[in-house]
């Protein structure tokens, strides 16, 4: 492999929000969502961000983006921290930087002409005349695969592909490097998620694109992604390529997750490994490694002894004093 | 053929609006024998949790309507019993899980309270009988503690959690048919296979006959006995699962298996889809409901629906194209 900086990469990132409580706000602890999280994303590559609810998935990317800061730890992007940038550096850094959002209709502004929605990075960000932003939003929509005609209507007249395709012009509008896709397909319907995963490869082919790619389906992972990270409980606990990952998954969470998906088929059947209990909460972790209370290969030195994330072969990373075989 | 536990036929069941009448479900005909699991799926907008409400006979209190067309319960039609006589059927031989546990719970009740009551009303046991009884249904659903956890409320308790009491509830009074609509999507995916697993336990050994809408296939292969697709209203095919998995006939039945990412094809490459998009009830194209986004669609598609008809033994597509070209993989 070669050792090509990455485009954008997470040095040690911790977020933590403080818990309140009682009259005068007193912090009582804190959910460490993201706690100590190492990982970089090459230019032009897909990476899936897979785990389950609260696993801290969307505050990774949220941190990546610089939405929200990181209590500690470094985001790289081009070799800067971003933390450090000014705001006018940090004006720059947002037209390379965007975001799209599970719910469509939660993100579009139901005020907004679907033409104001699509040319308001350009408002904010180029200087140019209506003219030239109505053309750029025509070519923005046809290049989605939206009737331009229709771009003086409300985002409530589209179908919930259609405004996650309103959703995706307005990320490239201004030509980032960088698109966060937090669940961005995750509560569309399968025949029309087919299309949308379609035209983000599409998108990433022609633009260079490089994506983060957050999700809980772990089928559309499998399918977009090049390289995949697993989150557990705000840890990063294992990093492979998608194709090894799904053959041989090192960390045992990793194996459970990947043995729970559903299959749609009779005939090829993963041995399913059914976890007890759930997810322990984020503010008072387990010692040693998180996954221990539940992990179905838990040793004695498991429940004192926190693994780090080790590189163990070449672009494979698992957090685990005894992985998979 | 043993007696059908249910049998529903050419339920038609929509909505009144200023616009005239909304035809979410048309003409859908469904059987369950008992034991067995029944999948219903479909997309949004397919008419799946219409089709299961109306079942329930809840249509009524969600704004909707059965037009047409008989449920037939253990041989009794549903739709000519007033509510009264539902009420006694419902929650005690005919229950029902839903999505959002959380949503289906009373907040301002403990769990134990909320399993004993349908055991009150509908098995008039005592209060304390009731609540020992709530205490082994969640034993039975797998709930660690059960003592304990059926004194705590909703919010005290996980999703997965809530939906074990959930189903706890629909399990209480020992009934005959369960309608779980979209039970494990809204929980995470281990807590799913937890969920899946505990069905199929209680399907084993209590034999309890099952009828599950999902969006899911997934969900489907791992569940049904029998599966019944569901587009835009209508079933267009319904058969075994081995049936519908390896034999599937229809076209969107076809298309909807094939766009299922990670399953078939390299990584990368580009997914197979079916063009268009799902369409608005009020505007169901004439003909057969799926031809404009059909890849095999003739002239008559357009103009005449096509019955759903058995296509082999026991397996029945609503299509014209009775030689479907080998195109599953």
């Amino acid at each position: 492999m070669t050792e090509q900086p990455y485009l954008i990469e997470a040095v040690q990132v911790q977020k933590h929000f403080p818990i309140r409580r009682g009259l005068f706000g007193r912090v009582a602890g804190h959910v460490k969502a993201v706690d100590d999280v190492s990982f970089g994303i090459h230019a032009g590559e897909t990476f899936g961000l897979v785990g389950e609810s609260g696993c801290g998935k969307s505050t990774l990317g949220r941190v990546m983006l610089h939405l929200q800061r990181a209590t500690a730890g470094e985001v790289r992007f081009e070799g800067r921290d971003i933390q450090q940038a000014g705001a006018r550096e940090l004006r720059r850094l947002r037209e390379e930087m965007q975001i799209i959002f599970q719910d469509p209709m939660g993100s579009l502004n139901p005020r907004f002409l679907v033409r104001d929605l699509i040319g308001e990075p350009l408002r904010l960000h180029r200087r140019m005349s209506a003219a030239d932003r109505d053309d750029r939003v025509v070519s923005l929509m046809e290049m989605v695969g939206l009737d331009a005609t229709r771009r003086n209507r409300y985002p409530h007249e589209f179908s919930g592909g259609q405004r996650q395709r309103i959703g995706i012009a307005r990320a490239i509008a201004l030509e980032p490097k960088f698109i966060v896709a937090d669940e961005a397909v995750s509560a569309l319907d399968v025949s029309v998620q087919s299309q949308v995963l379609n035209l983000m490869m599409k998108l990433q082919r022609e633009f260079g694109l490089t994506y983060l790619f957050i999700a809980h389906g772990l089928n559309v992972v499998r399918h977009i992604a090049s390289r995949v990270g697993v989150m557990y409980l705000g840890k990063m606990v294992e990093v492979a390529g998608t194709d090894a990952l799904f053959a041989r998954p090192l960390h045992p969470y990793t194996a459970v997750l990947l043995s729970a998906i559903p299959e749609p088929s009779l005939t090829r059947k993963r041995e399913r490994i059914v976890l007890q209990g759930d997810v322990p909460s984020p503010a008072n972790p387990p010692s040693g490694c998180r996954f221990h209370p539940r992990c179905p290969f838990v040793q004695a030195r498991c429940r004192t002894d926190e693994p780090p994330l080790a590189t163990i072969a070449p672009g494979r990373q698992v957090a685990c004093h005894f992985p998979l075989a | 053929m043993a007696e059908k536990l249910l049998e529903v036929r050419e339920l038609t069941a929509g909505f009144h609006t200023e616009r005239g009448f909304l035809r979410a479900v048309d003409r859908v005909s469904l059987s369950l024998e008992a034991g067995q699991t029944l999948c219903v799926v479909g997309e949004s907008g397919s008419g799946k949790s219409v089709t299961s409400l109306a079942i329930m006979r809840l249509l009524d209190y969600s704004g909707g309507t059965i037009a047409g067309g008989e449920i037939r319960f253990r041989g009794v039609d549903l739709t000519e019993l007033p509510q009264r006589e539902v009420m006694r059927i419902r929650g005690n031989r005919l229950t029902m899980v839903f999505q959002d546990p959380i949503s289906a719970l009373n907040p301002v009740f403990t769990a134990g309270d909320q399993i004993a009551e349908s055991l009150r009303v509908h098995k008039g046991m005592s209060p304390k009988a009731a609540w020992r009884k709530a205490v082994d249904m969640l034993r039975l659903v797998g709930i660690p503690d059960p003592e304990m956890r059926a004194g705590q409320y909703p919010h005290e308790m996980s999703g997965g959690m809530c939906q074990r009491v959930v189903i706890a509830m629909a399990l209480a009074c020992d009934p005959e048919l369960i309608i779980a609509d979209e039970p494990t999507t809204a929980l995470d995916v281990t807590v799913q296979a937890q969920i899946l697993e505990l069905l199929q336990r209680l399907k084993r050994e209590l034999r309890t006959s099952i009828l599950l809408i999902t969006h899911d296939m997934g969900v489907a292969a791992e569940m049904a006995d029998r599966i019944a697709v569901m587009y835009a209203g209508a079933v267009v095919e319904e058969g075994t699962a081995a049936a519908i998995f390896e034999r599937p006939r229809h076209p969107y039945t076809i298309g909807l298996l094939r766009s299922i990412p990670g399953t078939t094809g390299e990584r990368g490459t580009e997914l197979y889809t079916i063009k268009g998009g799902i369409p608005r009830i009020e505007q169901l194209p004439g003909g057969c409901r799926f031809h404009p986004r059909c890849p095999y669609a003739m002239e008559n598609c357009a103009r005449e629906e096509p019955p759903l008809l058995e296509a082999a033994d026991g397996h029945r597509s609503a299509c014209w194209l009775t030689d479907m070209p080998e195109v599953m993989t």
